[in-house]
């Protein structure tokens, strides 16, 4: 029954499927009186009313059953222009606006990451989709942050550090959202004060509450540095595969919006997965080799940054519901091109795991919904074990707990670092002085040239070995990763100097059954 | 013989990016032996609208999986999908859930 490739001959058996002609005659399956304009599950059809109640309960129980976001707490709004953020911008909104018990009682604010440059846009399109953008945050009126993507390129080497904190009880979670409203004020404070924070460079609006504030047009300040630009560019291009591509962009984008949540005082970051979506992703990242990580990558919460939990609020709707409410209730959204934008179908991992799905879809109408069941009965437990020693070696690039082989004994570079650190310091420092000579020459601190060169040379090979299987094979993908954003190589540097410097002391600790020494010796 | 018809041909999502960038088609199909159904109008468009990428739009003889069908702000799977008879002054809109468009 399988077959290869797009030579369905037939269309699937229609007449054998208790086709659902429901046609002028039938009824919304709830109301038994509406005129049906969308079929849901198979053969479920719903007037425009009943459709517009049964998508808002969706969303109000998916957040009211998961007791995860506290009233007042601080709410970053992911939103991409795309139909599902927006949809889920538009519900907050609602929620927000009603009048009843059931109200939603957070504090949202909404960021946009504007990515042209990862997708080879020119500036012009991207001030027009901007201008565009800006209108639909004026109409929303929430708190606003429009960054660009290339200021990733002036991130601080700690956005790739967890920060845990206690979400145990009511009280320790309550807790941390006043903590972080307290800092939004000292952000507010200090950017009154007229710091040059990167961020804060005055494309953060505070709209909240006259969102008819009368903005100009963006202002010069607000677009990145034709360096930073040109940097990413660079960056994107050097690419080899659309699927690393993707994987790249996802990365960078949720460190920025870690970032911006982080600096805002924002606890929880909302996304706008669908099922649909979710269902992919489950497929593609176990492809990807992410299998450790789909609990994290897919559930409805996410606590891998510790202090910032991102949440899925839209993972019970379909995409077809979706669209359809933000046809029948003109939900505005914007459409920008995305990194994949007219590929073939085959052109990445995402791009095909798409295209199965949906076909399977097409002729299983089950199927989103069977693969999306599984994600929700991923647990998060494995690696909750190690809980007693919270600092447990992290991804540097998608941040998950690493789930490799810290010795890194099956591969060559394994093999190699190993022989590397058995050796005498003295041995090593006469190998690298020989390999090292034309470092001296450009005039370094002579004392601690070797140790200089040998980091040069394989800072490579040190990121690498701080990423989890799947990041890895990403990068690979990069012929070299000079061009990746400073705090990542940064942050990459200082980790393994840590872990050197673990190893120089080692020696000289006391030995106690401390599992970390292990992870460290190799 | 079925008479000329007026529909307009809305594409959303991005699935305009193949039709040139233009959202909205006053169309007028013109008179055949068969009456206008959405199967034939899909060769109508793939023959007369779509600009590039044919593969990107329509698989065999109906949609790509993933583009939805909405005849007159309806799902069409309640009016028979591919078998819907055109009527004059129809509206039909393809919308792309799909990932960039």
């Amino acid at each position: 029954m399988c077959q290869v490739g797009e030579d369905y001959a037939e269309p699937p058996p229609r007449e054998s499927l208790p086709a659902p002609r429901l046609g002028c005659g039938q009824k919304c399956v709830k109301c038994k009186q509406g005129e049906p304009v969308v079929v849901i599950r198979a053969g479920d059809a719903f007037c425009r009313d009943c459709f517009k109640a049964f998508y808002i309960h969706k969303f109000r129980a998916m957040i009211g059953k998961n007791r995860l976001i506290f009233p007042g707490e601080k709410v970053l709004l992911a939103w991409s222009g795309g139909p599902s953020s927006s949809s889920m911008v538009w519900q907050v909104l609602e929620g927000l606006s009603q009048h009843s018990a059931k109200r939603l009682r957070f504090v949202p604010g909404v960021i946009y990451v504007d990515e042209g440059a990862a997708c080879g846009r020119s500036l012009e399109d991207r001030a027009k989709t901007l201008a565009e953008v800006k209108q639909v945050l004026h109409t929303v009126g929430f708190p606003w942050h429009v960054v660009s993507l290339e200021e990733v390129f002036g991130l601080p080497p700690s956005v790739l550090r967890c920060c845990p904190q206690e979400l145990a009880g009511t009280e320790g979670a309550y807790k941390a959202a006043v903590d972080s409203f307290l800092q939004h004020q000292h952000t507010l404070q200090v950017e009154g004060a007229g710091d040059s924070y990167s961020l804060a460079r005055g494309d953060e609006e505070q709209s909240w509450p006259q969102s008819q504030d009368p903005h100009g047009p963006p202002s010069p300040a607000a677009s990145p540095s034709a360096a930073q630009t040109e940097a990413l560019c660079r960056l994107f291009e050097s690419v080899q595969t659309l699927t690393a591509k993707e994987e790249l962009l996802q990365t960078l984008r949720s460190h920025l919006i870690l970032h911006v949540a982080r600096a805002h005082g924002y606890s929880k970051v909302m996304t706008g997965d669908s099922c649909t979506r979710l269902a992919i992703k489950l497929m593609t990242n176990l492809a990807l080799g992410r299998g450790a990580f789909l609990a994290w990558d897919t559930g409805f919460s996410d606590e891998r940054h510790g202090d910032v939990v991102v949440v899925r609020p839209m993972r019970d709707h379909t995409l077809k519901e979706v669209a359809f409410y933000n046809r029948l209730f003109a939900v505005p959204s914007v459409f920008t091109p995305a990194v994949d934008t007219k590929a073939p179908e085959k052109a990445s991992i995402h791009r095909l795991m798409e295209a199965f799905i949906l076909q399977l879809q097409a002729q299983f109408p089950s199927t989103v919904s069977t693969v999306y069941r599984t994600s929700e009965k991923l647990v998060k437990a494995p690696r909750e074990d190690c809980a007693g020693e919270p600092e447990g070696p992290r991804c540097l690039l998608c941040l998950c707990i690493l789930d490799i082989d810290a010795a890194d004994s099956a591969t060559a570079f394994g093999a190699q670092t190993s022989t590397l650190s058995q050796m005498p310091p003295s041995a090593l420092q006469a190998e690298a002085g020989t390999r090292t000579a034309p470092c001296c020459a450009v005039g370094r601190a002579p004392g601690c040239c070797w140790k200089a060169c040998r980091r040069e040379h394989d800072s490579q090979t040190q990121v690498i070995q701080q990423l989890c299987y799947s990041c890895r094979g990403n990068m690979k993908d990069l012929p070299s990763l000079d061009p990746l954003p400073p705090y990542i190589l940064a942050e990459a540097q200082l980790r393994s100097q840590r872990a050197r410097v673990m190893q120089e002391i080692q020696d000289y600790l006391i030995e106690d059954s401390d599992a970390e020494t292990e992870t460290t010796q190799s | 013989m079925a008479a000329p018809l007026s529909v307009e041909v809305e594409f959303g999502g991005g699935a305009e990016l193949l039709f040139d960038g233009v959202k909205k088609h006053q169309v007028t199909l013109p008179g055949q032996e068969e009456p206008w159904d959405i199967r034939n109008l899909l060769v109508w468009i793939k023959k007369n609208l779509l600009k590039e990428r044919p593969e990107l739009f329509i698989q065999g003889d109906s949609v790509r999986p993933g583009i939805l069908v909405l005849i007159n702000d309806a799902d069409w799977e309640l009016l028979g999908e591919l078998d819907y008879q055109l009527q004059d002054q129809d509206s039909v809109l393809f919308i792309s859930t799909l990932h960039g468009g």
